[in-house]
């Protein structure tokens, strides 16, 4: 018989399968960072006097600032001048107008990313915004969109075309000085994506961006911003990946969110960052700022994530309920193997009345690796009526990785109602060897337990992506067992 | 079909089977009886295949195959089916899910195509129906916040998709009342063909005035002490294991 443990090693052997380095003249700046980088990176995007001026507050905030030791990570020091804060294709002063002009290398490397734009977008009817390093590539379904209205564009492009929205929202949510990384974004921050949803609009379609670090020491600081306007409805994914390369890259994007009056935004990631190898070496940092500003009354912001990759994820989705009546949702799944590290969880900040969250975390950790919750629940003195129910549940695979919860509660209204269950529980034995003697592989047992364990977030996933997540579920977990 | 020669078999360090031997023939049914803790669950486990359970000496062939060879999965895709005496919880995993996840695998081996999902769900629903199930269960996670009846019954839910050849069922009447008792008997009677074998391992007489065994062996301290025809169940029945044990020393 087979021992489980060479079953075990032939799949922990398993290599990334989005690691693959795409060979094209790019035209970066040379790594290090100062006034003079940020004011190439503001001329090079033809950005008009009050983005410059921004970015600059925000270099200055930032250097008087320190990165936060707080989070359940570990990671050497980072040195911000070994890294360089542009690099885009070569071709980016004549912009490609349509897919067609694209330059074939960048197509087929979405092509092996399984997201053939042409494709892909007709057939699912997902309009997709490419962010390839640091600039917006391609943008499909424009037209179908403008015609309902809806704004969906590269964030550079956004500067350029309707600067009065995107000075009137710009850092309203997250502030330049919010945190070490979010000033550095703010900083740097070289694309990303903009959404607009006029008044009482249903976006016809899903809105998705696909994210990929490609060129060797770049940092990513996209930065991308919503605004669903009053009575208006979206629904948004954004997936990721990223070569392999021993070296760690920086991923510090931003993500503001602002939902008005009556108005909903979905926003889903299926993030799959290269982890690094089994021995740690290589991967992403994803030290990522994202919120929601539920500004008006009876509005709701709802972050769905899946968590896969990376070598360390550092990320709190969060929600400021200031509207009355509105709601906050989190779902999240962290998948965290060999000597990954995730910290990541959310923040429900209850402002208006008979606001209501809801979350639901589901850690699940494998390896040597380490899985951290850490969630912040704070009523206001003024939320009367206020409601949450927190739910965090983590599987272990194996005996040598760890699960950790972090609950915070500020509770300063005596009216709220804030529930907490945590849960932790670990594959057994028992589950493993039911399932085979009904025929199933040591493999596919894993996988059909780890699914059912996060069946309650998968579910809140647009349908196609609910596939996709399963599928990534299932590859990071190869060979889990021990 | 099963033949067990000279098993033994321990956990950690104690030796719980010590020189069992058992042949079974197609058609048959056998009953396995014996005190608690005399290796009936652990004869159980090791045909399946359980890997805590190191098997030091003796052979078990299945159909001319060397069973301890094989992996628990390629034993169930075989034909062997093990009713847990504790079926145990998968919570969030849909129990036809599983169900079909099962059937399929043994299709697959078996160089058939994976089942239509339409007749899946129709012949789930019929087999629940003769068990007295409610098809609802088809969708609450396997054996998740099912009572000790409820679980019992999702075995031989398993069972009757499956169609083993070799259905070993561990105390599956156990813990019945009379109604669930006649549906796992029903269940195991309708299973019995010229093709097919049976292992019951159990407690009590009960169970085997509804399925009638062709033999009944006696197992005390890793062993088979005693074997005979059906009326060995009464007689145990009668006196008591303290009978078995004496003439096992003796
Ligand atoms: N995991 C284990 N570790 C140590 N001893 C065990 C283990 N499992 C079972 N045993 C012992 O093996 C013996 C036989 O158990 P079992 O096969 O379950 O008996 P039965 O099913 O006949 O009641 C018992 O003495 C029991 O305590
Ligand atoms: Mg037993």
């Amino acid at each position: 018989m087979a021992t489980e443990s060479e079953n075990l090693e032939s799949l922990v052997n398993r290599r990334y399968e989005h690691g693959f380095i795409t060979d094209i003249e790019t035209d970066s700046l040379p790594p290090g960072l100062n006034e003079d980088v940020i004011r190439a990176i503001s001329a090079r995007k033809h950005e008009p006097p009050f983005m410059l001026e921004w970015r600059l507050q925000a270099y200055r905030q930032w250097l008087e600032m320190t990165e936060p030791a707080w989070a359940h990570v570990r990671y050497p020091k980072i040195d911000y001048n070994e890294i360089s804060y542009f690099s885009a294709p070569k071709s980016d002063d004549d912009r490609p107008k349509s897919l067609d002009e694209v330059d074939p290398k960048l197509l087929e490397t979405y092509d092996k990313l399984g997201i053939p734009l042409h494709e892909r977008a007709r057939l699912a009817g997902v309009a997709v915004d490419a962010v390839f390093d640091s600039v917006s590539v391609a943008t499909t379904f424009k037209e179908k969109l403008s015609e309902a209205g809806v704004i969906f564009c590269s964030f550079s492009e956004a500067v350029q075309e309707h600067p009065e929205l995107v000075q009137k929202y710009l850092g309203t949510v997250v502030p330049r000085r919010d945190n070490f990384f979010a000033a550095l974004n703010a900083a740097v921050f070289s694309d990303g994506s903009f959404v607009y949803i006029p008044k009482g609009v249903r976006c016809p379609m899903e809105l998705s961006t696909y994210f990929r670090i490609n060129a060797a020491n770049t940092g990513q600081f996209e930065r991308t911003l919503i605004i669903a306007d009053e009575g208006s409805h979206v629904s948004y994914l954004e997936g990721c990946t990223a070569p392999m390369r021993d070296e760690n890259q920086l991923h510090a994007a931003v993500v503001e969110l602002i939902a008005l009056k009556d108005a909903e935004i979905k926003y889903s990631t299926v993030q799959n960052w290269y982890p690094g190898d089994e021995n740690g070496v290589g991967g992403i940092y994803n030290f990522v700022t994202k919120r929601g500003d539920c500004r008006g009354a009876n509005s709701k912001i709802s972050w769905t994530q899946v968590e896969t990759g990376s070598a360390i994820t550092w990320k709190y989705p969060s929600c400021l309920l200031r509207g009355d009546n509105s709601v906050g949702e989190f779902y999240s799944v962290a998948v965290t193997n060999n000597l990954q590290q995730a910290d990541t969880g959310t923040k429900m900040i209850h402002i208006g009345r008979n606001t209501s969250s809801t979350i639901v975390s589901k850690g699940i950790s494998a390896g040597r690796a380490q899985n951290a919750y850490r969630g912040l629940v704070r009523i206001m003195p003024q939320a009367h009526g206020a409601r949450n129910h927190t739910q965090c549940d983590s599987l272990l695979i194996g005996k040598e990785c760890g699960a950790h919860t972090f609950p915070y509660m500020e509770i300063r209204n005596p009216s709220a109602r804030v529930e907490h269950e945590a849960t932790t529980s670990k594959i057994s034995a028992d589950q493993l060897f039911y399932c085979r003697q009904r025929g199933l592989s040591e493999e596919d047992a894993v996988n059909m337990i780890v699914n059912g364990f996060c069946k309650e977030v998968f579910k809140e996933l647009p349908m196609e992506f609910a596939v996709e997540a399963q599928a990534l579920l299932n590859v990071s977990l190869e060979g889990a067992v021990g | 079909m099963l033949e067990i020669n000279n098993l033994r078999s321990r956990i950690d360090d104690s030796e719980i089977l010590r020189g069992l031997s058992l042949s079974v023939r197609a058609g048959e049914v056998h009953a396995i009886m014996g005190p608690n803790g005399s290796g009936k669950s652990t004869l159980a486990q090791v045909i399946a295949g359980h890997e805590d359970y190191e098997v030091t000496a003796g052979t078990v062939t299945y159909n001319g195959q060397d069973l301890l060879e094989l992996e628990p999965e390629e034993r169930a895709r075989e034909g062997i089916f093990l009713g847990f005496q504790y079926p145990v919880e998968i919570p969030g995993v849909n129990n036809a899910y599983l169900l079909k996840a099962a059937v399929n695998a043994r299709r697959k081996h078996q160089g058939l195509g994976e089942v239509d999902a339409f007749e899946f769900l129709k012949l789930a629903r019929e087999k629940m129906a003769t068990l007295g199930m409610d098809p609802k269960f088809l969708n609450r996670g396997v054996n998740e916040g099912f009572s000790g009846g409820e679980k019992k019954r999702n075995e031989i839910l398993q069972m009757a998709m499956l169609e083993p050849s070799l259905a070993i069922l561990d105390e599956t009447d156990s813990g019945l009342d009379i109604d669930a008792l006649k549906a796992v008997a029903a269940g195991v009677n309708a299973l019995r063909s010229p093709e097919r074998a049976i292992i019951l391992v159990t407690h009590y007489q009960r169970l085997l005035d509804y399925v009638e065994p062709d033999y009944v062996h006696v197992l005390s301290q890793g062993r088979i002490v005693r074997s005979g025809d059906k009326s060995l169940a009464l007689e145990l029945e009668e006196k008591g294991y303290e009978w078995v044990r004496e003439a096992a020393n003796a």
